[in-house]
């Protein structure tokens, strides 16, 4: 049975023990979205400073891949540039994952990703 | 269990779904059935042997299909205890009740400014008053669901009252699986003559519908959930509403006389039937119905009975499942579980690879999921073609899914 072969050991550590998961106290940018077909719901702050982004964390409830696409992402981004994050595409996000994704779970792992670029777009006041 | 599943094995080999993917276990009948060969036989031989636009030609085939059509209707009709005149055709039940939402305006007394529906509504049975509230200024009030999964019916009875203009509910939840007692909300909207609309679009499946008994105003189904075709929704109403309802769409079938500035419309139902109707699709849900007639005998009816109550003994023996189902009252065989530490669409990516297919998600009914205090749950939708082994293999499956996420 193929069962675990899209919930990887990695896949369930960081669903159990999700990266960068919490609130940010001096964020300067959020932003929220939900994937209304399944009802994963993920939460992005960053601190952004002088285009880098600094620190980031995310939250929510979602599913086994969004959770950890969310934790792998945030660790990525860490340090980055907006502008070089902002290019991200969901062919880089399957590429992180390294999991067989059917065409229903890749919006779960593509979530995080849209509500990071939402994020940087949503500069808070 | 006391049945055995012969017979269930016997309707199984009417579907040819099941001779083409042997590993298939089908448990979201709820979404949509699984069509007999009859049925796509029917529609398949129409278009081969009888194919014509209906009520549009004088020749020999035309009238053919125009026949057979209107038996078809007949058919349907007779299957809800209504009369043909009274079956408007749609393309399905969120159709049917727009279709509604578009024309009752016409029949809401002044001084009538309320809508009543219920917590555990579809978004087909909710999203159209929301909307036609919004149009005309009308307050929509909501029947709760306690915390037993049933309806308030007290509360019920204190919401509805003169200012209600129309009650719209469904007969049974296809979250739930909840029957509602329709009968006892239809008299409290009848007391204050507010209209109302029943969504039958999971009970036709399962239980007896006489709308005369009921003697709700209008409802609506569709044909894929009762075993027929997809594109074919029906919508009942009490003919003399019918008369007075204003027509949804506008264009041939629906006209008596046209000129260039002005056009008189056609009786009930063909005023609501605007263009060509998928003739072909209702006569395949004719088909159907006459094919649910026949197989669904006491054995088979006893077997659902024991099948529902066998699963839900064998879910509730699992650590960590909780179900969304009432424990008492009538109910069809529709389950809703979440299974603690796992989210629904996880549990259903893994069920997925032993071949089982079932729903997880918010099942187009978001508010309920928030009285319900969870994101979505896991949906089992029990159909006639369904079998204890079905079920044993489930609770394998669910067992298997704790396992790799590693919950005890």
């Amino acid at each position: 049975m193929n069962e675990s072969l899209i919930y990887k050991e990695r896949i369930l550590e960081l669903y159990k023990d999700p990266l960068n998961f919490g609130s940010l106290k001096n964020k300067t940018n959020a932003a929220d979205e939900e994937n209304t077909l399944c009802g994963d719901k993920i939460k992005m702050e960053l601190k952004v400073e002088k285009g880098i982004i600094k620190d980031i964390k995310f939250s929510g409830v979602g599913c086994a891949i969004s959770i950890a696409s969310a934790s792998l992402l945030t660790e990525k981004v860490k340090g980055k540039n907006v502008a070089k994050v902002k290019k991200i595409n969901d062919k880089y996000i399957a590429k992180m994952m390294n999991i067989n994704l059917s065409t229903s779970r890749i919006k779960c792992a593509t979530l995080p990703l849209f509500v990071l670029k939402k994020a940087i777009d949503s500069r808070l006041k | 269990m006391k049945t055995n599943s012969s017979a269930a094995y016997r309707i199984k080999k009417d579907f040819p779904i099941f001779k083409n993917n042997k590993n298939l276990i089908y448990l979201d009948s709820a979404s949509t059935s699984q069509r007999p060969k009859i049925v796509i036989d029917a529609v398949t031989y129409f278009q081969e042997h009888e194919n014509a636009n209906v009520n549009r030609g004088i020749y020999t085939l035309s009238e053919k299909a125009t026949d057979n059509f209107n038996k078809a209707r007949e058919t349907i009709a007779k299957f809800i205890n209504a009369s043909p005149g009274e079956i408007i055709i749609t393309k399905n039940t969120t159709e049917s009740i727009n279709l509604l939402a578009y024309t009752i305006k016409s029949l809401i007394k002044k001084g009538k400014n309320e809508i009543v529906l219920t917590e555990m509504e579809h978004h087909s049975n909710l999203v159209p008053w929301q909307e036609f509230a919004r149009k005309n200024k009308l307050k929509l009030k909501f029947i709760e669901v306690k915390d037993d999964f049933t309806l308030d019916y007290h509360q019920a009875k204190k919401i509805i009252g003169h200012k209600t203009a129309l009650v719209a509910l469904t007969h049974a939840s296809n979250v739930l699986g909840t029957v509602n007692d329709i009968k006892k909300i239809i008299s409290y909207a009848k007391k204050h003559s507010a209209l109302t609309v029943i969504d039958a679009a999971q009970s036709i499946t399962h239980l007896p519908i006489n709308v005369k008994k009921i003697d709700c105003d209008f409802l609506a189904f569709s044909s894929h959930k009762i075993f027929g075709p997809t594109g074919v929704g029906i919508l009942y109403g009490k003919y003399s509403l019918l008369k007075k309802l204003t027509p949804f769409q506008y264009g041939g079938g629906m006209i008596k006389k046209v000129t260039k500035t002005h056009a008189t419309w056609t009786n009930p139902p063909e005023k609501f039937e605007a263009g060509t109707i998928n003739a072909a699709e209702v006569i395949g849900l004719a088909k159907a119905i006459e094919w649910l007639k026949k197989a669904n005998n006491n054995e088979i009816k006893l077997y659902q009975k024991n099948l529902l109550n066998y699963t839900l003994n064998e879910l509730k023996k699992i650590k960590g499942v909780k179900l969304f189902h009432p424990s008492r009252g009538p109910a069809i065989g529709v389950i809703s579980f979440t299974i603690d530490g796992i989210h629904p669409h996880d549990v259903a990516s893994v069920i997925d690879n032993y071949g089982i297919a079932l729903r997880a998600g918010h099942h187009c009914a978001m508010p309920l999921m928030e009285k319900l205090k969870t994101p979505g749950t896991i949906r089992i939708s029990l159909s006639l073609y369904n079998t204890k082994e079905d079920i044993n293999k489930l609770i394998i499956a669910i067992n298997k899914t704790k396992e790799v996420f590693k919950i005890k």
